[in-house]
């Protein structure tokens, strides 16, 4: 496991009261990859995501992020939408959180909040309505335009995020995010409720942003399909703690993943395994 | 010392009262998540029906004061409910599952109506009383002179206070309809499945909460003397003004910052400018939410992400 | 005025069923008023409180409600069930929607014609200001409530902010209006941030009780600081507007000596219609270019959803702060021109009541809608002059009127929302989508 890591996570604790939701937990995650965080239902995968992306601050534990140019950024350092803005890391939710009343369009524009805040010389120059605003606003309607046209929207660019089907609302808001132009993508079970197809849709979709973009991805996903096709690497989860680590061929093969998936114990995922085979 | 132990006694009346009011808004809120503005105009209201009962009384000849209280008493609970239950009827009800504005402006709407209803009934002067409660015991006496007294309204107020606390803590905790308004507030389509009554329980609380207020209106009759028809929304802010300072949705918040509110008036008028003592009060509010976003004893939210 | 829980049927209800209801109704009202309506108090001429009966009164209000109750059943029942979707054919839609449209230029035109087809009628000019005040009021509280998502029952403090400053810098530096014009903007902005601080971590009832008390202590404040402010006898002699240095008085150096015409009061009158048309008009214009900038955006995207807002990198501390003093400082410009109108300011202009209203006009405008606001300040202000023959009945009618404005329109006048930026369609969000933010 040495190559280059976008984000290593030290030794990472999250309690909350005498719950203790992460257990020191250490992994990484390589650049211009995709590692994905599996794990059964309250494994505290979401909880990690939190602190990666700033919504809860760690008990203990480092998170270092490092972006292309080598810029070194401890996130545990950083909070709230600094961690967007400065360290550009960008994340989805679990249960969508687009702005239904905004259209699709408009969802887009406001990821590129920042930048746009900038070109319009902090609100002034757009008041005016300055030639260089003007041009940066284009740019953005553009790559936004493009992000549509990505994800199979454009024809519904105009339409309120609220009205649009689940499916497509799950690919706006991964639009959303890649707006942002993140350097790490943190998407918290993107497949979850979709059909067959609309899965492989996504994973279609997940590979050329790795791939055209290089932007490296981290992914929480019950979806094992979706999770064994794409993910690079896969760390897994349990009660808090790492259980095992590995390519998606390794950890199919591990019997404590098995065990904690089934919540048997070892011996029992292994007899399992094997009348299976 | 002994002026400042007055002080305290009168504060703490003064937060009782603001107490029994702010429980009002505190079941509302905890039930429907919304501000009754209307619950100040429901205090005054049952101020004026004690006023106008207590006046029937004396003038039939009454004279046993135990008796004309307790009659006052009921009567204005009684009377003070229902109009807890026909302002939910008419201004709340229709706007359940609507737009959260929408029946908060309904509230403030409601909150003019009944101002200026008892206004054009009653007329806009304020109606003073005689003192029907004399007489009070000497706690201590100063070497300067200064003498602490406890008056026998202020006993009066604060044991019906602390009564009707424990009858409704009792009721909250332990009666059927208790259940319900806790089942109400935790998620009112499951309570429905499970077979409560939800429109009913709804109604009862905002009935439980006018007959509070009501006993909060004679109360404050009783201690000053007077009622006049835009007495609700000076003592409403006062009394929502407390319930947030303890936590909105908790019960012994509310009592904790009427309290909390009624010490911090007292102690400033006593001390600093009387002119300034609701800015002290507001204040105090507002440095109290910077740190405590929640209140004294309020759940504190959490950021399900 | 009450009646009893619904009982739902598919059947109309017949008669004894309405009969029952309205009895019950009656008999409500009977017990509420029995006491209020049915006995009156009051100090007798040894200063003792007496009481007097009114049993006729009483009697009157319970057959009002008596028939009142039958006349709503019938009306709901000649209306149909609650909730029908009524058909409206394609034709009708298009004729509707063009006259939506229509609505906004043919009002702009006519509230610039207002002051020359009334030019004699100074009752109508003066309503015309006063709604326009509204509207403009309407318009900057707006920007906090309907776009960014933030109660504030506190936008009258800002109105004050801006009257007592315009009315304090001229009365005692001698500052003319248009220099004091946007320094009460400033100052009521600078109010606006200060009150966002304690508010930033706040939700819905906090902010609400919050906003309601900084509204309070910014007027209990200017009634106790009596040096400063005069106290509750208020600022007597505030200047009057001029026309960039050029005063409407009917002296020499008067505008109407100026232009060869004959000096008419009325001259002041259109000239502060026209003033608060365009400060109005300002505040329009402004805020339909903010919504489509970033800032407008984030405004929206925050009453939409905080938590996306701050994953998106958004920072949602300056973003509430710039909407509150946006918001404030258009109220502070609505409140220098209400001094300059006046000539004379006290705190009894800045209660709650006003606070009330604005959020009303905003909230029954559609929240956001630049014209629904407009409009719902037309009705909310025109209607109240409606009642001015009801006196003392006025409020009562208000009130009820507010209720049963809410319940018969909810989410407001205009029900939709318009995009701030299209492709290809510009079409209007339902405004059931929309958000109404933590306020």
């Amino acid at each position: 496991m040495s190559g280059d890591h976008i984000l290593s996570v030290d030794r990472l604790s999250m309690r909350f009261g005498g719950i203790v939701a992460v257990n020191d937990l250490s992994f990484n995650a390589e650049r211009r990859k995709i590692t994905a965080l599996i794990g059964p239902n309250g494994a505290g995968k979401t909880t990690v995501f939190n602190c990666i992306t700033g919504f809860y601050k760690p008990t203990s534990g480092a998170m270092r992020l490092v972006h292309d140019d080598g810029h070194a950024i401890q996130l545990e350092r950083l909070n709230d939408f600094r961690i967007s803005k400065l360290a550009r890391v960008a994340r989805t939710f679990q249960n969508i959180r687009l702005f239904p009343g905004m259209t699709a369009l408009e969802n887009l524009m406001v990821a590129q909040h920042n930048a746009l805040m900038r070109a319009s010389g902090l609100t002034f120059l757009g008041l005016i309505g300055a030639p260089s605003w003007r041009k940066a606003e284009q740019a953005a309607i553009d790559l936004a335009q493009t992000w549509l046209d990505r994800i199979g929207l454009l024809d519904r660019a105009d339409d309120a995020a609220g009205n649009l089907p689940y499916g497509d609302q799950r690919r706006l808001e991964i639009a959303r995010a890649m707006c942002t132009q993140p350097a790490l993508l943190c998407l918290d079970e993107p497949a979850a409720g979709l059909n067959a197809r609309e899965s492989a849709a996504l994973s279609e979709l997940l590979l050329s942003i790795r791939g055209d973009q290089g932007t490296s991805i981290l992914l929480i996903e019950h979806d094992m399909s979706v999770v064994m096709e794409i993910s690079d690497h896969v760390v897994v989860m349990d009660h808090g703690i790492k259980i095992a680590e590995g390519t998606p061929q390794q950890i199919r093969d591990d019997p404590k993943v098995i065990a904690a998936y089934l919540g048997a114990d070892e011996e029992e995922a292994i007899a399992v395994m094997e009348s299976g085979t | 010392m002994d002026y400042f132990a007055q002080q305290l006694i009168n504060g703490l009346v003064l937060g009782s009262i603001y107490g029994l009011i702010a429980i009002g808004y505190t079941m509302v809120y905890g039930i429907v998540g919304m501000i009754n503005f209307a619950h100040g105009d429901i205090f005054m209201i049952g101020g004026f029906i004690a006023l106008i009962t207590f006046l029937i009384l004396v003038s039939f000849g009454l004279t046993a004061i135990p008796l004309i209280l307790l009659i006052v008493l009921l009567v204005s609970m009684a009377i003070t409910a229902l109009y807890g239950w026909t302002v939910e009827r008419i201004a709340y009800r229709p706007l359940r599952h609507s737009f959260r504005l929408a029946p908060m402006l309904s509230a403030i709407g409601m909150s003019f109506v009944l101002t200026n209803f008892s206004q054009v009934a009653q007329g806009a002067r304020v109606k003073p009383v005689p003192p029907i409660i004399t007489g009070g015991h000497t706690l201590h006496e100063g070497p300067d002179g200064f003498v602490v007294q406890l008056s026998n309204i202020q006993i009066i107020v604060v044991i019906t206070t602390v009564v009707l606390l424990a009858l409704f803590t009792w009721l909250v905790s332990s009666t059927r309809l208790g259940r319900d308004m806790r089942a109400c507030e935790q998620d009112q389509t499951m309570a429905s499945l499970l077979g409560v009554d939800v429109d009913r329980t709804i109604s009862m609380t905002f009935v439980i909460g006018a007959a509070l207020a009501a006993v909060a209106g004679m109360m404050y009759l009783l201690y000053y003397g007077l009622v006049d028809f835009f007495m609700g929304f000076v003592a409403g802010i006062k009394a929502f003004t407390a319930a947030v300072l303890g936590g909105i949705g908790s019960l012994p918040g509310a009592m904790l910052g009427g309290l909390l509110i009624g010490l911090i008036e007292t102690l400033w008028s006593a001390y600093f400018s009387v002119e300034y003592k609701d800015v002290a009060a507001f204040s105090i509010l507002i440095v109290v939410l910077i740190f405590l976003p929640t209140g004294l004893l309020g759940r504190p939210e959490v950021e399900k992400v | 005025m009450s009646a009893p829980p619904a009982v739902q049927t598919s059947r109309a209800p017949g008669a004894a069923f309405i009969l029952k209801k309205a009895l019950i109704s009656a008999l409500v009202a009977l017990v509420l008023f029995s006491l209020m309506i049915g006995v009156r108090t009051d100090a007798g001429p040894d200063g003792q409180l007496t009481y007097w009966t009114r049993f006729g009164d009483l009697a009157a209000m319970v057959a009002t409600v008596f028939g009142g109750s039958i006349v709503l059943e019938l009306l709901r029942q000649w209306w149909g069930p609650v909730g029908t979707i009524r058909v409206v054919p394609p034709a009708v839609q298009s004729t509707l929607s063009l006259a939506g449209r229509l609505v906004a230029p043919v009002l702009l035109v006519f509230t610039f014609l207002v002051p020359v087809l009334f030019y004699n009628e100074r009752y109508i000019l003066d309503l015309g200001i006063l709604v326009l005040t509204y509207v403009m009021l309407g318009w900057g509280l707006n920007v906090v409530v309907g776009l960014a998502g933030l109660l504030d029952l506190g936008y009258v403090a800002f109105y004050a902010v801006g009257a007592y400053s315009y009315a304090l810098l001229a009365t005692n530096f001698g500052l003319s209006f248009w220099v004091c014009l946007p320094l009460a903007g400033i100052l009521a902005a600078f109010w606006g941030v200060l009150l966002g601080f304690p508010v930033l971590r706040l939700r819905g009832d906090y902010l609400a009780i919050v906003t309601l008390a900084f509204g309070e202590i910014i007027r209990l404040v200017i009634i106790n600081w009596q040096s400063l402010t005069g106290g509750p006898n208020g600022v007597t002699g505030i200047p009057r507007p001029t026309l960039f240095g050029i005063p409407l008085t009917p002296g020499d150096d008067g505008l109407a000596a100026m232009l060869g015409i004959e000096f008419s009061p009325t001259h002041r009158v259109v000239f502060l219609f026209y003033l608060i048309l365009a400060l109005a008009l300002l505040t329009n214009w402004v805020t339909i270019r903010l919504r489509r900038l970033p800032i407008g955006r984030a405004w929206e995207a925050l009453r939409e959803d905080e938590v996306a807002c701050r994953a998106l990198g958004i920072n949602t501390t300056t973003t509430k702060l710039t909407a509150f003093a946006t918001g404030a400082m258009f109220g502070g410009f609505a409140g220098a021109f209400f001094a300059t109108r006046q000539g004379f300011i006290s705190p009894e202009s800045f209660t709650f009541h006003e606070s009330a209203l604005v959020l009303a006009i905003v909230v029954l405008g559609g929240m956001g809608s630049q014209l629904g606001v407009a409009l719902a300040a037309l009705a909310m202000i025109g209607g109240f002059e409606l009642f001015r023959g009801l006196e003392q009945y006025r409020m009562l009618v208000f009130g009820m009127a507010m209720v049963l404005l809410m319940i018969w329109r909810p989410r407001g006048l205009i029900g939709h929302r318009a995009p701030t930026v299209f492709l290809k369609t510009n079409q209007a969000i339902s405004s059931d989508l929309v958000k109404e933010g933590h306020g």
